[in-house]
């Protein structure tokens, strides 16, 4: 593509947001100030490899991949009647998926807080039928739970877009070949649409692999996932460096698995564009 | 003798919100032939092949097969196969896992299925390309495979939607004639659709012409063109003068401001007719020898004929001839009986 004047504000957006936070990261991560100056130093990588954080960062790792299933459980079923033409012509289905996302992130959640706690609707159910109440805030399930919620749609809108960009007749080839709904679904629409899969699983996966939010709220005050334990450096404890160190640490763990991500991507690419 | 015929339709209709897609369709196709849909955009050709094939439900009326009421059987059930007007090959796989598709949901064995894909590639002539991915192949090519992934599950009826739409001149003439020697070679009935008449008289066996959602006629190629049922028919297949005329008794008609004999009886005293004249079928006599007389307007030149309009009596003829007078001279035109066709003028709607 040709560059041209009218790139330049979003090179210089690109600049000031992007560029130069990687290198301050890059900079903190790298370097300790001592009393002769500011020198090179691993020592920061070195303590996030202490098992403490490592298990911070594999548990982080863990819960968002279940999530990541999770949602593309949830996810595909839901994209596939989203971009079934029946389906669709009722608008009803749509909004009442779309609505929830135009409410604010932050009030979503504290709702989840409202319906999970003590004496929430959860409780007053199992109250209702008899049945002891169950401890949900303040545990995996929670945060696991907050995290599907607030992270489906950004599974179900890559994978929606592509079936719904799919050629109808090569379906109906599908069909006419002698193949009921489940072949159809097997052999065509899913291999079809794994393009939008992989992108759905890499918009789910990195933000949740990050948030600090969610299982603040979700998970209580000692909750420690990787986000929040950066967090915690910069605005508790003050250690930019560490902070850093964990952050970059993070970076290059999202790096490597979008690099698979998009590794695999390619090897289907026949099917993204025809 | 009766004959079963192998798809029936019976009084179906078709609405899409509001467009009467198909009209209260009557059609039988029988076993092996060759039908033509005929028609101009919109009037409802593909509709109906989509109805045989089971995508589309007809909203009254019913399709047999073989008998059979099928009108509510889902399209991986019917014995039929069809070939796209895009061809909608499975971009994720080449050549030889697009045609075996069909085999491989029968069950067929390995070895089976590599013989009847070897096979089937031959017959479409793309011995050799199993291996190549559908998107590296030329439009002919990815049709030729769309044709074999059809006819390699033996259908007893191939549906076949414009399938020479998208190739150039040349291409799509070799192909009508391939076409018709597989047709030929396997003895399937073949259903297929076009808005070419040319290719539609050089191939079909039967012809059904189809306006608006109906159909106007139905007949053999010859049939079609040389007696056309009303003015819109003619028309289509192949170029026509069409002149409003009346019928003053059995064999005698008036149009242009004369008097013409012709072979057409049976309408009413004074009925208003068209009358349909086709443009090799008025001969160029010298003046005062022909019924009618005019002057050349325009000569086009078309490869094997010349295209002329001359003017007489207020009207445009346009004649075909391998003769050529040239623009400006005054010529005398002949029209013999039997090239007058009088049809019943289409009802006004
Ligand atoms: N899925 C559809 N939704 C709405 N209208 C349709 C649909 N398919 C066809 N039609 C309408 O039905 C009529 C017949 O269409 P079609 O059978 O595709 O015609 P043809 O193949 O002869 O060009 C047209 O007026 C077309 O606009
Ligand atoms: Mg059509």
């Amino acid at each position: 593509m040709k560059k041209t004047w009218y790139a330049y504000p979003y090179l210089v957006w690109m600049t000031i947001f992007i560029v130069v936070p990687l290198f301050l990261l890059l900079f903190y991560t790298f370097t300790a100030t001592t009393e002769e100056g500011i020198r090179f130093t691993l020592q920061h990588i070195k303590r996030v490899c202490e098992p403490i954080y490592l298990m911070v960062l594999l548990r982080s790792i863990l819960l968002a991949l279940i999530c990541t299933v999770v949602c593309l459980l949830i996810g595909y079923p839901v994209a596939l009647i989203l971009a079934n033409k029946e389906y669709s012509q009722n608008k009803v289905l749509a909004l009442l998926f779309v609505i929830p996302m135009w409410i604010n992130f932050l009030v979503r959640t504290y709702a989840w807080m409202s319906l999970l706690g003590k004496n929430g609707l959860i409780d007053m159910v199992m109250d209702f039928l008899r049945l002891p109440p169950v401890q949900l805030l303040y545990t995996d399930h929670a945060v696991v739970l907050g995290m599907v919620y607030n992270f489906l749609p950004f599974m179900v809108l890559p994978i929606y877009s592509v079936l719904a960009k799919m050629d109808k007749s090569i379906i109906e080839a599908a069909e006419d070949l002698g193949a009921d709904y489940i072949t159809v679904l097997k052999r065509i629409i899913i291999p079809l649409s794994l393009p939008g899969v992989i992108s759905g699983i890499t918009m789910v996966f990195m933000p949740a692999v990050t948030t600090f939010i969610i299982s603040r709220l979700l998970g209580g005050g000692q909750y420690i996932l990787i986000g929040n334990l950066i967090e915690q450096q910069f605005i508790v404890v003050g250690d930019w460096n560490f902070g850093s160190a964990i952050s970059f640490v993070l970076t290059v763990i999202i790096l490597i698995s979008m690099g698979i991500m998009r590794k695999y991507d390619r090897e289907y690419e026949g099917g993204a564009i025809w | 003798m009766v004959e079963e015929p192998i798809i029936r339709l019976v009084n179906v209709s078709k609405n899409y919100d509001g467009t009467e897609a198909l009209k209260d369709i009557n059609l039988c196709i029988r076993k092996n032939e060759f039908l033509t849909l005929l028609g101009p955009s919109g009037c409802g050709k593909t509709t109906t092949l989509r109805i045989i094939a089971g995508f589309e439900r007809p909203d009254s009326g019913a399709v047999f097969f073989e008998g059979k009421d099928i009108t509510n059987l889902p399209p991986y059930k019917r014995k039929v196969n069809t070939v796209f007007q895009r061809y909608a090959l499975f971009p994720h796989m080449n050549v030889a896992e697009n045609i075996a598709f069909g085999l491989k949901i029968k069950k067929l064995d390995k070895k089976t299925i590599e013989r009847k894909v070897a096979e089937v590639l031959e017959l479409v002539n793309l011995k050799g390309f199993e291996k190549r991915s559908v998107d590296s192949l030329s439009g002919g090519q990815q049709q030729r495979v769309a044709i074999a992934r059809a006819l390699v599950n033996e259908p007893e009826v191939l549906l076949l939607d414009e399938p020479l739409g998208a190739l150039d001149l040349k291409l799509r003439k070799s192909m009508q004639i391939e076409l018709k020697r597989i047709q030929k070679m396997l003895g399937i009935t073949f259903v297929y659709v076009t808005h070419d008449q040319e290719e539609a008289l050089t191939m079909s066996d039967t012809i059904v012409v189809m306006k608006d959602g109906t159909i106007q006629q139905i007949g053999t190629p010859e049939m079609i063109y040389n007696e056309p049922k009303n003015a819109f028919v003619a028309d289509f297949i192949g170029e026509s003068n069409i002149i409003p005329g009346r019928m003053l008794k059995d064999n005698l008609v008036y149009f242009a401001g004369h008097e013409f004999e012709c072979v057409d009886s049976g309408f009413e005293r004074n009925e208003e007719v068209d009358v349909v004249i086709r443009p090799e079928d008025i001969k160029l006599v010298p003046v005062g020898e022909g019924m009618l007389q005019g002057e050349v307007e325009s000569v086009t030149f078309k490869g094997v004929h010349y295209e002329m309009i001359v003017r007489s009596e207020g009207i445009n003829w346009m004649i075909h001839s391998t003769l050529m007078e040239p623009v400006g001279s005054r010529i005398g035109l002949r029209i013999l009986p039997h090239d007058i066709h009088i049809m019943k003028k289409a009802a006004v709607k």
